[in-house]
C-alpha cells in the first residue's frame, strides 16, 4: 500500500498563501476551506442560539427588547418580537444551508470523496473553486440580510427559514430579497457541487473498483449529490417566485391575484424533506466508516448499506406534506404521506441494524471518533421513534409547530449531523493536518456536547406536550422549567464548542505529529489511510493499485 | 414605555386557580389552560390517547435498537456466523419495523378525522386570524351573525365547526386542551370540527409563525354549560349603548365597531361587549389601569400592532374613553 503514496513525498509544496487558499482547484484545500467557513459560519448561527436559549431561560422578555437588545437584563422592557424572528430566521437559514451541508457535503466530501476513489482529483477543478466562493458569497449575503433594512422599521428579516408566504412576500424592506438571493447562490453553489462530485464518482474511480466496490462515505456523497442535483432546482423555483411576488407585482402565492400560498409549501417541502437526507446522508458514510474501524471488522452488510442509503435518498422525494399536515389535505393525501414516511424507517432500521451487527463481537475501542459515532446512534434513534409518533397525522396537529416538533429534528438531523461531523474532523483531522488531537480532551468535548444537547433538547418534548409552540418569545409561566433545564443545556454545548475550536487550534499548532499513514488500524481500509499525513498536494498521479483498496478474498 | 410583565393576563402567572405550577412530579409540568396533557375536548382526548399508544411504541422500539447496540458492544460473544447477522438485520431493519409500523399506522388511521362534510354541526363559528388578533363571528340559531374577539365562548357537549381563513398571512388556530390545530390560510377555508366536553377555561393560541407579535396573539377559549351558552348568545347579540363621544373624537370608530353606538370601521376587534371580556387583545388583564397604557402604547405589548399609539390623548380625553368601554358590558 505504500507504493501508491510514495510519489509526491520530495515534492514540496511552492504555492504562496494566497495562490493556494484564494485561488485553489485542489479538492483537499477547498475541502479544508469548506471546513473552516462552514465552522465560522456555523459559530455565528450558534451564537444566535445560544442568545435565543438566553431570551427563553425564564418567562417574560428580558433582552430582546424595543428598547435595545441587550445581554443583561434591567427590567424595563417591551417585547421586540422582531429581533427574535429575524435570529430564528437567521439560525435556521444559516445552519440548513450554510453550515452542516458545507461541512459535510463540501468539506469531507471533497477532501475524502476523491481520495476514497483513488481520483488524483475532482473532475472539475475550477468548478470546485467557483462552487466554494459561490457558497462564500451566499453565505456573506445571508449574514448582511441581518443588519440591512427589513421589516417591522427595523433590520433583518423574521419570516422563518421556510419563507412562507405572505409573511416573506409582505415582509418590507431588502433584507428578505437578500436572503433570497443568498439562497440562490447557495443552491447554485450546492449544485455545481453536486455535478461535480456525480461526475467525479462516475468517471474517475480506480481501475477495478466497480460501483458496488466503491467505500460507503463516497457512496452516501453520491447519493447525496443526486438529491442536491433533483431538489434544490425546485427550491430555487420557489424562492424565484417569492422574489417576483415582492418586487415584479406576480401572484403565484396571493390570493388575490389567484394564486395559493398552500402552493408554496408544497414546492418548498418538495425540496425540504430531501433537504434532511441532504443533510445527514454523509454523515451516514462517515459513521459507517468510524464504526468498522473502531469496531475492528470490516462493515457488515456492505450492499444492503448501498442500497439503503439509495432507498433513503428516493423516498425523501415522495413524502414532503408530512410537513403540512395541518394545512387541510384531504384524509387519502394525509394517509398516503403517513404510509410513505413510515417506510422509510424500513431502510433505516437496514442501516442501523447493520452498524449493531459491525459492532457485534469487534473488539470495540472507545476512541473519540468512535464516541460520536456512539452518540450519533444514540441521539439518530432517538429522534427517529419521536418522529414515528409525529408522521401520525391525528397526533401531528397537536404536535405541529410545537416543540415538540423541534426536538425531533434537532435530534435526527441537527445532532445527528452534528456528532457525524465530529466524528468525521476527528477522526480525520490527524490525516489533514499531520498532527494528531489530544485524545482527553477530545473525549471531554464529546461528554460535554453529548451531555449538552441532551439537555437542550429533550426537555423541549416536554415543552411541545404540554402544548408550547415553536417560535414564541415568550410562554405562560407553566412551561418555565424545562425551558430553563434546556437554557442551561445550550450554555454548557456552548461551552464545548468554544473547547472544540480550542482542540483545533491547538491540534493544528502543537499536536502530536502524526508519522504512520494508517494511525487508527487495518480497519480504517480506505485509500486515503495509503498516503501520508498531510497528503501531499498531488494525490494519485499513479492511480491506486487494485491490492491498495480491494481487501476482499473474492479475486 | 410601560413595565408589562405585571399587567399581562392572568395565564401568564401561576396563582391561579386555571394553571398550576409545573411540578416535577408530573415529568411534563402542568399548565391546563394551554396543555395537551389535560383534554377536555373529544378530539384532544383522541390524540392524548393516540399519543400514549405511540410513544409506549417509540420507547419500546428506541429501547430494543439501543438495547442491542448496547449489547453488541458489551457482548463477550465472539462474532455470531454471517448468517446469523444476516437474520439480525433482515428481522431489526425490515420484519421489526413493518410490523410494529403497520400496526400503528393502521390504529392511526382509525382515529384520523375525517374533514369531509359529515354530520351537519351544532354550531358554527368563523374565525378570521388576523395580525395579531381574533375575529369571531358566531353563527346565530336564526343564521345571523354575532362579531367578537379574541374569546372564543363554546357550548359544552356541542359539535362544533371553526370555519377558518385569513386576510394576511398563514395563522393557525389551536386550543390545546380542546383538540388538534389547523391553519388559517389567506384564499382558503379550512373546517375544524372539534367538541368540547369539559367546560372551563382555556388559552387559544396561533401556531403557525405570522410576525412579530406571534407569542401574543392568543385568545381565550371558554367553554360553558348549555343554557349557559344561549344566554351568553342572547347577551352578545344585544346592541351596546353609552356616551361615545370621546371614542368617537379620538377616531376609535374608524376601526372599532360599536354595534348600536359607532358603526363605521370594521378594521380592528369589535368593541361592542368589550367590557364583559376578560382579556384586552388576549393577554392582557381587562382592567382599566392597563387598559390606559394599552390605549397609549399597543406595541408596547404587541410588537407590531396595527393600532397606533394614543399616548397624545389628555387625561380627560381618555377618562372618558375608558368609562365608555368600562360600560359595554
Amino acid at each position: 500500500m505504500a507504493d501508491a503514496a510514495a510519489h509526491g513525498h520530495d515534492h514540496h509544496d511552492e504555492r504562496g498563501f494566497f495562490t493556494r487558499w484564494f485561488m485553489s482547484t485542489n479538492h483537499k484545500d477547498i475541502g479544508i476551506l469548506y471546513l473552516f467557513t462552514s465552522g465560522f459560519v456555523g459559530f455565528i448561527a450558534v451564537a444566535f442560539t445560544v442568545y435565543m436559549r438566553l431570551e427563553l431561560k425564564d418567562p417574560g422578555v428580558q433582552y430582546m427588547c424595543q428598547e435595545g437588545i441587550r445581554l443583561i437584563s434591567d427590567g424595563v422592557c417591551a417585547p421586540n418580537g422582531h429581533v427574535w424572528n429575524v435570529i430564528v430566521t437567521a439560525h435556521g437559514i444559516l445552519m440548513m444551508f450554510f453550515v452542516v451541508i458545507p461541512a459535510l457535503f463540501g468539506g469531507f466530501g471533497n477532501y475524502f470523496m476523491p481520495l476514497h476513489i483513488g481520483a488524483p482529483d475532482m473532475a472539475f477543478p475550477r468548478m470546485n473553486n467557483l462552487s466554494f466562493w459561490l457558497y462564500v458569497s451566499g453565505a456573506s449575503l445571508a449574514i448582511l440580510s441581518v443588519v440591512v433594512p427589513g421589516g417591522n422599521g427595523q433590520l433583518g428579516s423574521g419570516v422563518g427559514w421556510v419563507l412562507y408566504p405572505p409573511l416573506s412576500t409582505s415582509e418590507q424592506g431588502f433584507s428578505m430579497d437578500l436572503a433570497i438571493f443568498a439562497v440562490h447562490l447557495s443552491g447554485a453553489s450546492s449544485i455545481l457541487g453536486a455535478i461535480n462530485m456525480i461526475t467525479t464518482f462516475l468517471n474517475m474511480r480506480a481501475p477495478g473498483m466497480t460501483l458496488f466496490k466503491v467505500p460507503l462515505f463516497a457512496w452516501s456523497i453520491f447519493v447525496t449529490a443526486w438529491l442536491i442535483l433533483l431538489a434544490l432546482p425546485v427550491l430555487a423555483g420557489a424562492i424565484t417566485m417569492l422574489l417576483t411576488d415582492r418586487n415584479f407585482g406576480t401572484t403565484f402565492f396571493q390570493p388575490e391575484g389567484g394564486g395559493d400560498p398552500i402552493l408554496y409549501q408544497h414546492i418548498l417541502w418538495f425540496f425540504g424533506h430531501p433537504e434532511v437526507y441532504i443533510i445527514v446522508l454523509p454523515g451516514f458514510g462517515i459513521i459507517s466508516h468510524v464504526i468498522a474501524t473502531f469496531s475492528k471488522k470490516p462493515i457488515f452488510g456492505y450492499l444492503p448499506m448501498v442500497w439503503a442509503l439509495i432507498a433513503i435518498g428516493g423516498l425523501g422525494f415522495v413524502v414532503w406534506a408530512h410537513h403540512m399536515y395541518t394545512v387541510g389535505m384531504s384524509l387519502s393525501q394525509q394517509t398516503y404521506f403517513m404510509l410513505a414516511t413510515m417506510v422509510i424507517a424500513v431502510p433505516t432500521g437496514v442501516k442501523i441494524f447493520s452498524w449493531i451487527a459491525t459492532m457485534w463481537g469487534g473488539s470495540i475501542e472507545f476512541k473519540t471518533p468512535m464516541l460520536w459515532a456512539f452518540g450519533f446512534l444514540f441521539l439518530f434513534t432517538l429522534g427517529g421513534v419521536t418522529g414515528i409518533v409525529l408522521s401520525q397525522a391525528a397526533i401531528d396537529r397537536a404536535y405541529h409547530d410545537t416543540y415538540y416538533v423541534v426536538a425531533h429534528f434537532h435530534y435526527v438531523m441537527s445532532l445527528g449531523a452534528v456528532f457525524a461531523i465530529f466524528a468525521g474532523t476527528y477522526f480525520w483531522i490527524g490525516k489533514m493536518s499531520g498532527r494528531q488531537y489530544p485524545e482527553r480532551l477530545g473525549q471531554i468535548h464529546f461528554w460535554m456536547m453529548f451531555i449538552g444537547s441532551n439537555l437542550t433538547f429533550f426537555p423541549q418534548h416536554f415543552l411541545g406536550r404540554q402544548g408550547m409552540p415553536r417560535r414564541y418569545i415568550d410562554y405562560p409561566d407553566g412551561f418555565a422549567l424545562w425551558n430553563e433545564v434546556s437554557t442551561w443545556g445550550a450554555f454548557l454545548s456552548f461551552a464545548s464548542f468554544l473547547l472544540f475550536i480550542y482542540i483545533v487550534f491547538y491540534t493544528i499548532r502543537s499536536g502530536k505529529p502524526v508519522t504512520e499513514n494508517n494511525y487508527w488500524n487495518e480497519h480504517a481500509d480506505t485509500l486515503e489511510w495509503t498516503l501520508p499525513s498531510p497528503p501531499p498536494e498531488h494525490t494519485f498521479e499513479t492511480l491506486p493499485k487494485r491490492e491498495d483498496w480491494d481487501r476482499s478474498h473474492a479475486h | 414605555m410601560p413595565v408589562i410583565a405585571s399587567h399581562l393576563h392572568a395565564w401568564r402567572r401561576n396563582p391561579n386557580p386555571w394553571l398550576g405550577p409545573a411540578t416535577l412530579a408530573l415529568l411534563a409540568g402542568c399548565n391546563p389552560a394551554q396543555s395537551v396533557l389535560h383534554p377536555a375536548g373529544e378530539d384532544a382526548a383522541e390524540i392524548a390517547r393516540l399519543f400514549w399508544v405511540m410513544a409506549v411504541g417509540a420507547v419500546v422500539i428506541w429501547a430494543v435498537v439501543f438495547g442491542a447496540a448496547v449489547f453488541a458492544i458489551v457482548s463477550r460473544r465472539k462474532p455470531t456466523t454471517e448468517r446469523g447477522a444476516d437474520l439480525v438485520v433482515l428481522f431489526g431493519g425490515v420484519v421489526f419495523p413493518t410490523v410494529t409500523l403497520g400496526a400503528l399506522l393502521a390504529y392511526g388511521l382509525t382515529l384520523l378525522p375525517d374533514w369531509g362534510p359529515g354530520e351537519p354541526p351544532d354550531l358554527r363559528v368563523h374565525v378570521e386570524a388576523e395580525q395579531y388578533w381574533w375575529r369571531v363571528r358566531i353563527e346565530g340559531p336564526d343564521g345571523a351573525m354575532i362579531e367578537t374577539a379574541n374569546e372564543v365562548v363554546l357550548p359544552a357537549g356541542a359539535e362544533v365547526d371553526f370555519h377558518l381563513t385569513s386576510p394576511d398571512v398563514i395563522h393557525s388556530f389551536w386550543i390545546p386542551p380542546l383538540g388538534g390545530k389547523m391553519d388559517t390560510i389567506p384564499g382558503r377555508e379550512n373546517v375544524l370540527r372539534l367538541r368540547p366536553t369539559t367546560p372551563g377555561l382555556y388559552r387559544g393560541i396561533c401556531a403557525e409563525f405570522c410576525g412579530a407579535s406571534h407569542a401574543f396573539m392568543a385568545f381565550e377559549a371558554r367553554v360553558v354549560p348549555p343554557e349557559d351558552f344561549t344566554a351568553y348568545l342572547a347577551a352578545q347579540a344585544e346592541p351596546a349603548s353609552g356616551d361615545a363621544s370621546a371614542f368617537v373624537a379620538a377616531g376609535c370608530g374608524g376601526c372599532h365597531t360599536v354595534r348600536g353606538v359607532v358603526e363605521l370601521g370594521a378594521t380592528g376587534p369589535d368593541l361592542t361587549h368589550f367590557a364583559s371580556r376578560a382579556t384586552i387583545a388576549g393577554i392582557l388583564d381587562n382592567t382599566s389601569e392597563i387598559l390606559r397604557e394599552w390605549i397609549a402604547h399597543p406595541v408596547a405589548f404587541k410588537p407590531d400592532a396595527r393600532m397606533p399609539s394614543y399616548d397624545m390623548l389628555t387625561d380627560d380625553q381618555m377618562d372618558a374613553i375608558l368609562a365608555f368601554l368600562g360600560g359595554l358590558k
